[in-house]
């Protein structure tokens, strides 16, 4: 019986992979969904807002209040090689992590297999400069981007990280670290969109189709970015207000995230 | 016989304002002033209706745009002042919290083509949302100023009024702030009217030889007929203890450091103290710091060190002529315009 059993099952198995290594039928002319997981971690930590202790690179325990980005502009390449790209009106997303259903970028993109996902991780400078009834939604300055948005100098901040660390010598221990800065409007300043493209081939290409829901899990890891290419401390540097004040921290950012895994 | 003519120059006087009351009361929407050049403001995206204004001229004397509603937008920018903080260096904002900057008037904010003395506001639709939510002016977030008018028993009637819907909705709550704002045109003054060959109005000889000074000596950057070039430049002033950097704040490049939008020229003699921090409090003192006190700060603007010579070279006739022209440019009617008033 156990014999049968286990020879069903390889029986099954081999169907199953067989279909799995078979290219399915997709048709690009019909859209998809193709969900984008932005699982905040703090190195091998889940994140946990306002209880999780964690240490930087320069050694300093601190935890985190808040935690905000936004990410944009998604762009998908087929492993046949054609690049799709999200149209503008659904390419907005603003993760947070007190909100768990803001960490999925909800996406609809034709059927296929690919093989990288591209986005920004901030909001582009033609929506920095939009006319506030197109700014909705996410982008609504009033509302939902009300805390994502420096009033004195026009712009969308990309990235807020807000907690407490004992060396922080500001007021309360706090620091706030906010980056944004979309190139300037009329005079040329500091550009801290950062383009992030993931290969997905090697933890699991998406196999988009209609009638399933395909995930693409990505980590985002905050210790990164206090410690990727500039270490960031607390003790030094506790606020971060301004575009140039962000460059290492967008410079970090760059490279936040990674690709886990894909439910298919 | 006197008593008679007062009494029909009264009777002809009453029933002119009457007439002009009539005018006034048609909703002539933004008019450009004929000696204007086009403005910048983006009016294909927010068309001037009586009704959007009104909602505007309602929301600027709001104080429930501040966090303990006591505070409106008017309580800073005071229409006898030519909407500035009058005898304000700096203004006083929630919990009388002080400022940084002096207030500037809300005066031809349709040809501003940014915002703040930085500079650090793009488009005159947002920039509301800077005194609403700094913290030492209203210190209120703008989810909370929305939900306050959504509850209140008038807004959602006059939003229904001007944008067709009783929503409360950020697009119609800001555009219909910048419709007040840019409403407030300031071009009636004798300067004006001398442009504009009104009645023949005619400078006196002191005030033509004023102009033509100011034209040489101040006019490239106080430039006509906004009196403004809507640049960013260091006239020379030493940095305070509160040492503001001025538009480097907004761009962060070096060269920008010390700099400030230049201020238009326009009522003067209503928006004392002068400067971005209101240090000047005369004229004469603004015109003795041209003379002889603008410091070699970094970025000093070319301007004023030409030829080895720091500032403006004056004598006391000029300056006494430039004083006469610079009076031609106080518009007393834009500081009596009823429209513009708390109804």
């Amino acid at each position: 019986m156990k014999k049968i059993l286990i020879a069903v099952s390889a029986i099954a198995l081999f169907v199953t992979s067989c279909k799995k290594d078979d290219t399915p039928e997709y048709n690009p002319n019909v859209k998809a969904d193709l969900s984008v997981e932005f699982d905040n971690i703090a190195g091998s930590s889940d994140l946990q807002l306002n209880t999780g202790t964690y240490t930087n690179t320069a050694g300093e325990s601190f935890k985190v209040t808040k935690l905000k980005y936004f990410v944009s502009n998604f762009k998908l390449t087929n492993v046949d090689g054609t690049v799709y790209t999200v149209p503008q009106a659904q390419s907005y997303f603003l993760v947070d992590e007190s909100n768990s259903a803001s960490h999925e970028a909800l996406l609809s993109v034709p059927e296929g297999e690919y093989k990288t996902i591209t986005f920004t991780l901030g909001v582009d400078s033609l929506r920095n400069t939009m006319d506030v009834s197109q700014r909705t939604g996410v982008l609504d300055v009033t509302g939902a981007a009300a805390d994502m948005y420096w009033s004195w100098n026009s712009g969308y901040i990309f990235f807020k990280m807000d907690g407490t660390s004992p060396s922080s010598t500001a007021g309360g221990n706090v620091f706030q670290y906010h980056a944004g800065g979309f190139g300037g409007y009329s005079t040329p300043t500091v550009n801290n969109l950062k383009t992030i493209t993931l290969d997905l081939t090697t933890r699991g290409t998406p196999k988009v189709k209609s009638g399933k829901d395909t995930n693409i899990h990505l980590m985002v890891d905050v210790l990164k970015v206090l410690g990727g290419t500039a270490t960031m401390s607390f003790a030094t540097t506790a606020m971060i207000h301004s575009p140039t004040g962000g460059v290492p921290l967008a410079n970090n950012y760059a490279s936040m995230i990674s690709h886990d895994h894909t439910e298919n | 016989m006197k008593r008679t003519y007062l009494i029909v120059s009264l009777f002809f006087l009453t029933g002119f304002l009457a007439c002009k009351k009539e005018v006034m009361e048609t909703f002539a929407g933004f008019q450009r002033p004929t000696n204007f050049p086009e403005p910048a403001y983006h009016f294909a995206t927010n068309k001037i209706t009586k009704e959007g204004f009104e909602l505007g001229r309602k929301l600027f004397y709001e104080v429930q745009l501040s966090a303990n509603n006591t505070i409106s937008c008017g309580s800073c920018h005071i229409q006898t002042a030519a909407f500035t903080h009058h005898g304000h260096a700096l203004s006083h904002g929630i919990f009388d919290r002080m400022g940084t900057r002096n207030a500037p008037p809300i005066m031809n904010l349709a040809w501003n083509t940014s915002f703040m003395w930085d500079g650090g506001i793009v488009d005159l639709d947002l920039q509301s949302i800077a005194p609403i939510t700094n913290h030492v002016e209203m210190d209120e977030t703008m989810p909370n100023v929305l939900n306050k008018l959504r509850n209140s028993t008038v807004y959602p009637a006059l939003f229904k009024k001007a944008w067709g819907s009783e929503e409360i909705t950020s697009t119609g709550f800001l555009k219909a702030l910048s419709q007040f704002m840019v409403m407030c045109v300031s071009s009636n003054s004798k300067y004006d009217s001398v442009m504009g060959n009104e009645n023949g109005k005619v400078f006196t000889a002191e005030e033509q030889e004023g102009r033509v000074l100011v034209q040489q000596k101040c006019g490239a950057c106080h430039t006509e007929p906004l009196f403004t070039d809507n640049r960013f430049r260091n006239n020379g002033l030493v940095p305070s203890s509160t040492n503001d950097e001025g538009r480097y704040l907004i761009t962060q490049l070096d060269n920008d450091r010390y700099k400030f939008r230049v201020p238009s020229l326009r009522n003067l003699a209503y928006t004392a103290p002068y400067m971005h921090d209101g240090r000047l409090l005369t004229l004469d003192a603004v015109l003795d710091h041209y003379t002889s006190q603008v410091q070699a700060t970094p970025n000093l603007d070319p301007l004023l060190q030409q030829g080895g010579i720091m500032g403006v070279q004056l004598t006391a006739s000029e300056r006494t002529k430039i004083k006469a022209f610079l009076n031609t440019l106080n518009d007393k009617s834009f500081l009596l315009d009823r429209r513009f008033a708390e109804q």
